[in-house]
């Protein structure tokens, strides 16, 4: 009998030489059959470039979006090691975030608690046009909103709900001093300026649907986000975008689909033009207008997050404002620039000039000029508008096309060596082309349904030319099978050389999108080992033993219990009815790095506490039945942390049992 | 008072490369603990030691004269005990080191603390204070008190005037015993 084993094999075979011999028919290329058995299987030397011995570090941190996991995950490149999982929008069981009492706030959102999210694309923090290792801003595609996380702790430290968005995918995007992060809308939904409800019917699309670009300040210092204003752009879906550099610093650059403003069916209804638009927007003087006071007051209602540093705990804001501005009564803020139908990535070179735009449906890739857009833009060389933005002509802006690039281009990055790399979604491929002169060089092919792509600052003006990223969408055949679901793929390639080389590939958690690599170097010393007792100020911190003790308020029960190696203090406690709102606020009293403590209760309806070294963190428990309940460190922690455990009796409903708590022999007077 | 680390001490010359990597160790331990953020500001070398662990040479482990191993070599201590210092010896006692030890002859976590000043020397005491870690590994007589009790001893991240207040906390402690 046939093994499901060795069918997958065979069938990885098939699929490989088909692949290759559909690289072969429509690459511009010469391509020897002996050329891509030797690209489909890992460069010889893979092993010892990807092997980083035992007690040393890798050279990058990699931040790839957990999709629908809601989650970042942090990886070590050359090894693909996973370090660390980063819950963002959605509750992680893991330590908490999202069921204690300290981060639930983080979230709140308009709709109410929304503790799951879509996140799609990470983005390093940036000074003067490079990544510089203080923050990763991420978009939450479902319920809008951008988190900022800190790369000293690896924590979300905040969280902003996007209002008058639908779908916050073209988000979040820095500019290159981080003067803002900007988030374009992906459904364009009734929007008017006056915040009122309108009884929008879906044959009114064309006049009443619109789209937002938000632009959220960053504090230089603290990093603090806040919306300083909208812009209300045409009803279209904005899909990526990103900054131009150099030259182009002033300005951003979103890619459009469904230019046609179909409601539904868009799977046919978005590709019947020919041509949608790359927007590029002045940002500067789109602020400028903003400080000027040409927006439009407009009622808004959407939630703030944040995580305070010192006490770690977060609150929610509700914000009821917001400033728009209108693109026609802005000369010079906006323009619409043709691209091939329903593009999908943005990018911009390293020089700044070159402006790539992937069309998912196109036969060529078109490489337009900044240079030549400011000279069409001067000459007014418009074939028509959109509701006052001018529609520039194609021919004007384009500096080259990428003749036969491949199948269904998506996304493509740089290397800092006058390449650029171009996923190829349908055909399964990353094809090298040169910017000189837009022909293509290289292809390798990646194992399946490549995504985005990623080279460590490759959208930066110094790209780290080492390594490329694949983020595959299909996995199939490459690891063991796990029934129906099976991990996404994201395979390592050397870029070093004329010829792509595989060298790794490793599984991914959700549906990973976008991701950002940055050398080790630029965040590993800043990192965080323990949260200084002294100045954690959280109201209910207990910061010696002696301080622990247990209050009742009402039907409210307050423990304030310390956990260091190995007991939890007090470990004994008594006072505590069916049916009370029992709070545990457990402080770690360690300053050793890497010791937190967890904290769990038999048949709490909630997760655990994962509290770090010098942090106090709360949970709710509400026992539903008399007894005696056990807790526990859930970490392992020393020798002794199976003894680290403790009582709670648990007294029926009315019983009045006076509060007492206790370790060992010391008993504080209750 | 006068604590001098070791660091200051010895110069580079004649030390073998392991003696090296230690002084980058022991530079980065006391860098950081003398921070109250926990962050270290030093540049991070590519191909550091995973842990401090991983770097300590046979070679640090050298006779100690019952002093330990650890930042603190030499450490003068008065006839008499300063009262003041003492007092603040106690706060920190109190936050940082009483979960687990007592000042009596009794166990709990650790072991019991009277009569320590008398049974060892007073740079063990701090050294035991400031470099738990790498204390149980390397001192003989730290090894033996791991092995009793099990337990780690927590780097409570303690700079060396506070563990010198605490230690004459422990001397004013076995004075009145």
């Amino acid at each position: 009998m046939e093994t499901l084993y060795k069918k997958v094999n065979k069938a990885a075979l098939l699929l490989a030489v088909a692949a290759g011999a559909a690289l072969q028919s429509c690459s511009g290329i010469e391509s020897s059959q002996a050329n891509t058995a030797v690209a489909s299987q890992a460069d010889a030397d893979a092993a010892t470039k990807v092997y980083v011995a035992p007690g040393k570090h890798d050279e990058l941190y990699s931040f790839m979006s957990g999709g629908f996991s809601g989650q970042v995950s942090v990886y070590g490149i050359p090894s693909g090691r996973q370090l660390k999982v980063i819950p963002v929008f959605s509750q992680n069981p893991e330590n908490g975030y999202g069921y204690t009492e300290e981060s639930k706030a983080m979230l709140n959102t308009s709709f109410g608690f929304v503790p799951w999210d879509d996140l799609h694309h990470p983005k390093l923090s940036r000074t003067d046009g490079m990544t510089d290792g203080r923050w990763l801003f991420v978009n939450a595609n479902n319920t809008p909103r951008v988190a900022r996380l800190d790369l000293k702790t690896f924590e979300t430290a905040e969280i902003m709900e996007i209002p008058n968005s639908a779908g916050n995918h073209c988000s979040p995007y820095p500019t290159n001093d981080n003067e803002y992060v900007i988030a374009g809308t992906r459904f364009s939904v009734p929007i008017n300026v006056e915040g009122k409800y309108e009884d929008v019917n879906f044959s009114e699309y064309k006049d009443k649907f619109k789209g937002s670009i938000s632009f959220v300040k960053v504090d230089k210092k603290t990093g603090d986000m806040d919306l300083d204003f909208q812009v209300l752009v045409p009803g279209f879906d904005y899909d990526l975008a990103n900054g131009g550099k150099g030259p182009s610093s002033d300005w951003v650059f979103f890619t459009t689909y469904n230019t046609e403003q179909a409601s539904t069916l868009k799977e046919i209804g978005a590709s019947q033009n020919d041509k949608d638009f790359l927007a590029a927007i002045n940002w500067k003087l789109a602020a400028k207008y903003a400080r000027e006071g040409k927006t439009h007051e407009m009622p808004a209602y959407y939630y703030h997050n944040k995580l305070d540093e010192k006490t770690h705990i977060a609150t929610s804001e509700i914000k009821k404002k917001v400033r728009i501005l209108l693109p026609e009564e802005c000369p010079g803020l906006m323009y619409l620039i043709p691209v091939p139908k329903s593009p999908h990535g943005i990018d911009v070179d390293p020089s700044g000039e070159f402006m790539i735009v992937s069309g998912k449906l196109a036969s060529i890739i078109p490489v337009h000029s900044f240079s030549n857009m400011l000279k069409t833009i001067e000459k007014k060389d418009f074939i028509g508008d959109v509701g006052g933005i001018p529609i520039l002509r194609y021919e004007s802006v384009l500096a080259g096309e990428v003749k036969e690039p491949g199948l269904g281009p998506l996304h493509t990055e740089f290397d800092g060596k006058g390449n650029a790399y171009t996923s190829m979604f349908v055909s399964s491929e990353v094809v090298k082309w040169k910017l000189k002169d837009f022909k293509v060089v290289d292809r390798i092919p990646v194992y399946y349904s490549v995504g985005h792509l990623v080279i460590p600052g490759g959208d930066t003006k110094k790209p780290y030319g080492k390594y490329l990223i694949a983020m595959n969408k299909i996995t199939k055949d490459r690891y063991l099978p796990t029934g129906p679901e099976l991990a996404h793929s994201a395979q390592l390639i050397d870029i070093s050389g004329e010829k792509m080389k595989l060298l790794l590939d490793f599984p991914t958690i959700g549906e990973p999108h976008y991701a950002q690599a940055i050398e080790a170097g630029k965040i590993a010393p800043n990192s965080v080992k323990f949260y200084s007792l002294e100045e954690n100020s959280h109201p209910q911190a207990t910061k010696k033993e002696s301080d622990t003790r247990v209050e009742r308020k009402g039907n409210q029960v307050h423990v304030y219990m310390t956990a260091i190696r190995s007991h939890l203090t007090p470990d004994n406690i008594e006072g505590v009815n069916v049916g009370d709102e029992v709070y545990f606020h457990v402080t770690n009293l360690e300053q050793d790095w890497d010791v937190p403590h967890g904290f769990a209760i038999m048949g709490n309806n909630n997760a655990e506490l994962l509290i770090m070294p010098g942090a106090t963190q709360t949970l709710k428990w509400v026992p539903q039945k008399a007894g005696i309940v056990p807790m526990y460190c859930t970490d392992f922690c020393s020798a002794l942390h199976q003894e680290m455990q403790g009582y709670i009796k648990v007294s029926p409903k009315g019983v009045k049992t006076p509060v007492a708590f206790s370790t060992g022999g010391k008993k504080p007077a209750a | 008072m006068k604590i001098r680390n070791r660091k200051n001490k010895v110069s580079a010359s004649g030390l073998s490369l392991g003696a090296m990597l230690l002084l980058a160790v022991m530079g980065l331990y006391s860098c950081t603990s003398g921070e109250s953020e926990g962050t270290g500001a030093e540049a991070y070398a590519q191909d550091q030691p995973a842990s401090t662990e991983a770097a300590a040479p046979e070679t640090a482990a050298v006779a100690d004269e019952g002093k330990g191993v650890g930042p603190v070599t030499t450490v003068e201590v008065g006839a008499d005990i300063d009262a003041a210092l003492a007092g603040t010896g106690k706060g920190l006692f109190e936050a940082k080191c009483s979960a687990c030890h007592q000042l009596t002859d009794q166990k709990v976590v650790g072991p019991g603390l009277a009569g320590v000043t008398e049974r060892r020397k007073p740079e063990w005491v701090m050294n035991m204070i400031l470099n738990p870690e790498e204390m149980t590994k390397q001192d003989p007589t730290a090894k033996k008190l791991l092995a009793e009790h099990l337990t780690q001893m927590t780097n409570q991240n303690v700079n060396e005037q506070d563990a010198r207040a605490i230690l004459e906390y422990f001397r004013q402690n076995d004075k009145a015993i």
